[in-house]
């Protein structure tokens, strides 16, 4: 039962130790950095199929009963979600490593495995408190992977995350304060308990807090109009660490789902219709700003920034809906589209490094352009939703989810808009780079010609896309299993029982 | 004493968001320090405002208590915010050195670079 804690105490010992023990030995922290994640890996596959049953189950820091101890709650969706940050994780580390990316500064590894740490937890956490707390350890992880290697213009970009983030925090404290004044509790499940017994006329706090609490969380998944940081942010990162930053919007939108499904979600009267109400609008202006910067781009990393921006506005529109089809729809597309912006950031970075900055303009073809392009085209295909990769399974499974009269025709124009958009900016994009370069004559005075990729930098990118087009082909297990991911995320009584009953088990 | 907390919270937020709007680091490294003080009164003041009461319940008779469970958040708030200054001092400092500006924004400057 210790089994559930070892996702967030696992990095935890291993980042100090490579942090002091390990700074100067750059393949002693590789070597040790990969273990740990593999170990990572293990575990959360372990939880995987400790969490397939069915049963929610609950681990109690120091045995304290729940609303008073800390608990960690793992169901079938935090268990999804540990296990596609350990596989993200590896992906992003092996690439790292392979181009070089973690000796270009320092600490990188140490760096690493808190943010694993501080987003495990997030997902593991049964305490909007501790929620608080890991969202913390997971950012000021990400300050110092988000200005690895510096420069001037990775400085400024990371200046601005922070600011955003500090304020983000200070929003976060605010509602947990409005929430605790006017509920006594800060656990998820008791909150769930406690909710439904305000009436509505009394509800008013309760709702501005549920209200902050997804301002707080928006900010995090990056949705309109707290999405301005996204674009800057990881078209500066290094292309690594942006990979990496694929998981991190997706901690909001978790957030988003269990806080707003559990605690205020559909069936409490006082708040139930808040998050449905300003979600759906504005993931639909995040799809549309998202489209229209890919297609205003005129560099590579903001272009594939931007995409990440749309694809985060399609899975809001089908958690907006708050039924379970629609959100196992969205989580299919929430695994999808982790892996399809993480590959995109890594065949970018291959790209990239080999040419004179990531402008989208015609340049001689570097070494190996029929291979990149290649890549690029697929993972372009992947992010921007065509079969037949996972991305358009997702999508559709999104569109099918949204048939209620009210929703359809906003829904269905903006998603299928939008991918329009999106196939146009990729394709310009891609043609700028891969196709016309094919035409322009190598120039006579030439410096040395950029090294080749080695398999092992390309080979973190060609698994991505083996796991879209995995997602593809497996599509009918992994649905009906997220079926029941949903399915056990809406049965509330369940999750509060779970939880509060004290029973120790651990 | 309700109204002096109260229009603490307010005074310490409204000079905490216009500094923090001013966008360049000095002003909004205090703007976010004075945010998380007014953050911080807030999460004592979510527990109940009570004077001269121990935060630990008492099994004899009727005593009232304060509420220990904001203390904790408000002490856990306090070491994270000043986690987060030190560590936004720094890139703010790093980030002065190497673009020899100190605004906080993001003007693609790059835009034309190599056009």
């Amino acid at each position: 039962m210790h089994w559930i804690i070892l996702p967030v105490v696992l990095p935890a010992m291993l980042a100090p130790l490579i942090g002091f023990v390990m700074r100067h030995d750059i393949v002693l922290a590789r070597t040790a950095s990969v273990a740990g994640t593999v170990a990572l890996l293990a575990v959360a596959l372990g939880l995987f199929g400790m969490a397939a049953d069915g049963a929610t189950h609950v681990y109690r820091l120091g045995d304290w009963p729940a609303p008073f101890g800390i608990v960690l709650v793992l169901d079938r969706l935090s268990a999804l979600m540990v296990l596609l940050t350990a596989t993200l994780a590896l992906m992003v580390l092996v690439h790292a490593i392979a181009t070089g990316w973690d000796a270009r500064g320092r600490h990188f590894h140490a760096l690493f495995q808190f943010q694993l740490m501080g987003i495990c937890g997030a997902f593991l956490t049964g305490d909007v408190f501790n929620l608080f707390v890991f969202f913390e350890v997971l950012l000021i992880a990400s300050y110092g992977l988000m200005i690895h290697s510096g420069g001037r213009d990775r400085m400024q970009a990371g200046l601005q995350y922070v600011v955003m983030n500090l304020a983000g925090s200070t929003l976060f404290l605010f509602a947990l304060g409005t929430l605790y004044a006017s509920t006594g509790t800060l656990n998820i499940a008791d909150l769930a308990r406690v909710i439904p017994t305000i009436p509505p006329e009394e509800a008013a706090l309760v709702r501005v807090a549920a209200m902050l609490l997804m301002i707080v969380f928006a900010v995090k998944a990056a949705l309109f109009p707290v999405q301005f940081w996204l674009p800057g942010t990881y078209a500066n990162a290094p292309a690594p660490v942006a990979a990496l930053f694929a998981i991190m919007t997706k901690v909001g939108a978790y957030a988003i789902l269990r806080v707003h499904t559990v605690s205020f979600g559909p069936g409490i009267e006082g708040t139930e219709d808040l998050a449905a109400t300003w979600l759906f609008p504005a993931a639909i202006v995040t799809i549309a700003i998202g489209a229209f910067g890919v297609l205003g781009a005129r560099r590579l990393m903001p272009l594939i920034a931007f995409s990440v921006l749309g694809s985060m506005g399609t899975l809001l529109i089908a958690l907006a809906a708050f039924t379970p089809e629609a959100t196992s729809a969205g989580l299919y597309y929430l695994v999808h589209s982790t892996f399809a912006a993480a590959c995109l950031f890594l065949v970018a970075d291959l790209v990239v490094t080999r040419r004179a900055g990531d402008t989208l303009a015609v340049r001689p073809p570097t070494v190996q352009n029929g291979l990149f392009a290649a890549l690029f085209f697929a993972a372009a295909i992947g992010m921007a939703g065509m079969p037949p990769l996972s991305g358009f399974l997702g999508k559709l499974l999104v569109l099918d989810a949204l048939r209620t009269p009210g929703t359809i025709g906003w829904a269905w124009t903006a998603v299928l808009a939008g991918s329009l958009v999106t196939i146009v900016g990729f394709a310009r994009a891609g043609s700028a780079l891969f196709w016309k370069s094919t035409a322009t004559p190598a120039p006579e005075t030439e410096a040395p010609a950029p090294a080749a990729a080695s398999p092992l930098e390309v080979a973190p990118a060609v698994a991505g896309l083996a796991v879209l087009a995995l997602l593809a082909v497996f599509a009918g297990p992994l649905s009906s299993y997220l079926q029941d991911t949903a399915a056990q995320l809406y049965d509330r009584a369940g999750y509060v029982t779970a939880v509060l009953t004290p029973e120790t088990e651990g | 004493m309700e109204i002096i907390v109260a229009s603490a919270v307010g005074v310490l937020t409204a000079g905490g968001v216009y500094l923090l709007l001013r966008l360049r680091t000095f002003p909004v490294i205090l703007g976010l320090a004075l945010l998380s003080y007014a953050v911080n009164v807030f999460l004592f003041a979510s527990g109940r405002l009570a004077i001269d009461q121990s935060p630990i319940l008492s099994k004899y008779g009727e005593a009232s208590y304060t509420d220990p469970l904001p203390q904790a958040l408000v002490l856990t708030a306090i070491v994270i915010s000043f986690g987060m200054t030190a560590v936004l001092v720094m890139i703010g400092l790093a980030s002065y050195l190497e673009a020899d500006t100190d605004r906080i924004d993001l003007d693609d400057t790059r835009e034309g670079e190599d056009a």
